[in-house]
């Protein structure tokens, strides 16, 4: 039942900023709808909290200890994000880059988008899952094309393409995991795209099949987890979107995508027996670190910068759960619980700061310390916190994936170590001139909502040093489901 | 001869010619003569689909090919025209590089195609088993002709086709996935197209063409 709820309150919001989304209140109301899903979640949360698992209406919808907190965290960074659009969309309708017009897309859209990806996380059915990924996608191009500019166009179009066929190759992998899971449970129901019912018989299909959807689930969720080369179209939807969403896109899109074939990667392991799918993550998950590592050094505008660092550190996640064992799957998870966080408050940030200079050019935001010591401090913090310094969360993750790396396999660590070094010099040399510095630009219209800035930093803090033991028991029982 | 038999025997045929559109595909220039094209490949899956619901008994698959019928025979490629009549891009060709080498590439991806198709038809019990490769075959064609494309409307047929490549392959090795999943997969085209009805005029707007080779802004140096 709070399941429905969970699912219906955005799809509500969506309705409802449709009809009212030009209103002066409606960002308002956009916020009132993330926390109402938010509440609905945290009860949620509380149910599997004291009864465990869930599997409810006719067992197509179910929760376990691996998508638990990816719903709570969606549900958290959806309202924060929301709280931060406020005053950021106002601003840029005063600028006059958007009319009411747009601002109702925006809103209903983003309420959309939240919908589809609880239904992508929330559904046991691997049909459902792909039809909510393709939603996901749907609802988010229009909001990359918002401002109508030539870039965004074309960023819009190469994300349309880009992960519509990369979608459809992952439909043909469904296809392929229906049609060898239908010789053993049947066609009767729909207990053949049933993930559960799936897991329990992983064991009898036929392995070169599932070995072959693999590689097509993996390519076509791999190109929305961002996995290089099938990246191209990232940084661009990051750079050219509206900010809030390249926060959304960042924290909570790239998670999901990689949810989704993490899911994929149980089942095919659990029928070739070999750790083929593994190594297959691995390979995707270094390359892309290394060269989204690399790619860091070129960038002028400072969203695309950080959308080449979530390439990064989705390929380190990536990696993290291709390596597998109780270990490196829980630091695996962490590090997508803190990136989340970590990055969306960074987002926040740079998109102020971006609206300070008038100019999202690296070259053109000077002293932010001096015009809004907020700002300033959220971004230099924000970014020492994705670098992985310590105690910050990143760093309790990356340290684990590290250690791990070295024991199992050791020719892994010098290329780890080439991202992970070559990042932190190329984002810490381009920040840091832009937090201090002189600057004389005068100060924002609108006090920016940058509560959730500090909320996330210190969340990822806490990670660090301590992680709550409910999330912990969470993240060793989805580190064990997962294996390898 | 047995009927049973004589649909299996169709069934190939049919198959064969949505073969033959692919590759028609890939070689014309005109924007018209592709959404014709597009709208005969839907007929062809409309046939084949219906006479795999009758040979298997399946209800299922009846609405499966009447949801086939209206979304790609009637519906999307109707919208197309008008859509590029509305743009006043009808008589629009491109010139395309080099047809004969597109023809050898593709012909090396049917090959490819019916290789990797070869396990999944061994272990399938459907009577359209062994179309299975040509379904993976109509996917990677259209996917070539999204690559060697440069205008948008070209692409979205590509894509159009590629859709209905992968309809072929479900209904071909396991009749189909549930209807609730068809259904959702076809509310996702249909909206994914509207999507892109509005993009056109957004990017002729801002473009004045919907050449997409105008689109090198966001290039890494």
């Amino acid at each position: 039942m709070v399941i429905l709820v969970a699912l219906g309150l955005p799809l509500l919001g969506a309705l409802l900023l449709a009809l009212f989304g030009a209103r002066h209140y409606a960002a308002e109301l956009n916020a009132a709808m993330s926390f109402a899903t938010l509440v609905a979640v945290i009860f949620l949360v509380l149910r599997v909290l004291r009864h465990g698992s869930i599997l409810a209406l006719h067992e197509q919808f179910f929760v376990d200890s691996f998508n638990v907190f990816l719903v709570a965290l969606t549900a958290f960074v959806g309202f924060t994000t929301s709280l931060f659009s406020r005053p950021y969309m106002r601003i840029e309708e005063q600028r006059g880059r958007l009319s009411p017009q747009r601002l109702r897309l925006y809103h209903s859209m983003y309420q959309l988008f939240m919908a589809a990806m609880f239904l992508a996380l929330l559904t046991n059915n691997m049909g459902l899952l792909w039809v909510a990924m393709e939603a996901a996608t749907l609802s988010t191009v229009l909001l990359v094309s918002l401002y109508r500019t030539r870039a965004s166009l074309e960023a819009a179009w190469k994300y349309f393409i880009l992960c519509g066929v990369g979608i459809a190759q992952a439909l043909f992998g469904t296809i392929l995991l229906y049609f060898a899971a239908e010789h053993i449970l049947g066609r009767q129901g729909m207990t053949a795209l049933l993930w559960t019912h799936l897991n329990a018989v992983k064991g009898q299909l036929e392995p070169r099949v599932l070995g072959l959807a693999f590689v097509f689930l993996l390519v076509g969720y791999g190109t929305k987890v961002g996995l290089a080369p099938l990246h191209n179209w990232l940084p661009d939807a990051h750079a050219e979107g509206p900010t809030p969403v390249s926060a959304v896109l960042s924290g909570l899109l790239l998670n999901v995508a990689l949810y989704a074939v993490i899911r994929c990667k149980v089942l095919v392991e659990g029928s070739i027996g070999s750790y083929l799918p593994g190594h297959m993550l691995m390979g995707f998950g270094l390359l892309s670190a290394v060269l989204g590592a690399f790619f860091l050094w070129r960038q002028r505008d400072i969203k695309r910068l950080f959308g080449y660092s979530s390439i990064e550190h989705m390929g380190i996640i990536t990696f993290a759960f291709g390596i597998g064992g109780p270990i490196a799957n829980f630091a695996a998870l962490l590090h997508m619980t803190v990136h989340s966080l970590t990055k969306s408050s960074i987002f926040f940030t740079a998109g102020h700061a971006s609206q300070t200079a008038h100019t999202q050019q690296m070259d053109g935001i000077r002293g932010l310390v001096g015009i809004s010591p907020t700002i300033g401090w959220g971004l230099m913090l924000g970014s020492l916190a994705i670098l992985g310094m310590p105690p910050f969360g990143v760093f309790a993750s990356e340290f684990l994936i590290l250690t791990t790396a070295m024991r199992e396999h050791p020719w892994t660590t010098p290329f780890l170590l080439i991202a992970l070094g070559v990042a932190f010099a190329a984002i810490f040399r381009k920040v840091q001139p832009m937090v201090f510095g002189e600057s004389d630009a005068p100060p924002l219209p609108h006090s920016p909502a940058l509560v959730p800035v500090f909320i996330h930093l210190a969340m990822v803090l806490m990670l660090g040093v301590y992680i709550p033991f409910a999330l912990a028991e969470w993240y060793r029982a989805a580190a064990r489901l997962i294996g390898g | 001869m047995h009927p049973s038999h004589v649909i299996a025997e169709l069934l190939k045929l049919l198959a064969a010619s949505l073969l033959l559109i692919s590759f028609a595909m890939l070689s014309r220039r005109r924007t018209q003569r592709l959404i014709t094209l597009f709208a005969w490949q839907g007929s062809v899956l409309f046939i084949s689909t219906l006479l795999v619901a009758y040979s298997a008994g399946l209800t299922e698959l009846y609405y499966s090919a009447a949801l086939t019928l209206l979304l790609k025979v009637i519906a999307l490629p109707w919208i197309l025209h008008r859509l590029i009549q509305r743009l006043g891009a009808q008589w629009d060709s491109e010139t395309l590089v080099n047809i004969p080498t597109t023809m050898l590439v593709g012909l090396g991806l049917v090959i490819f195609a019916f290789g990797l198709a070869q396990p999944i038809s061994r272990m399938a019990t459907t009577i359209t088993r062994n179309t299975i490769g040509i379904a993976l075959a109509v996917i990677f064609l259209a996917f070539l002709m999204m690559i060697t494309r440069r205008k948008a409307i070209t692409q979205v047929i590509g894509f159009l086709a590629m859709e209905n490549g992968l309809f072929f392959a479900a209904t071909s090795a396991t009749y189909g996935m549930p209807m609730v999943i068809e259904l959702g997969i076809a509310l996702d085209l249909l909206v994914g197209f509207f999507i892109l009805g509005i993009f056109f005029f957004q990017i002729r707007e801002q473009f004045d063409s919907l050449d997409l080779s105008n689109m090198e802004a966001l290039k890494e140096d």
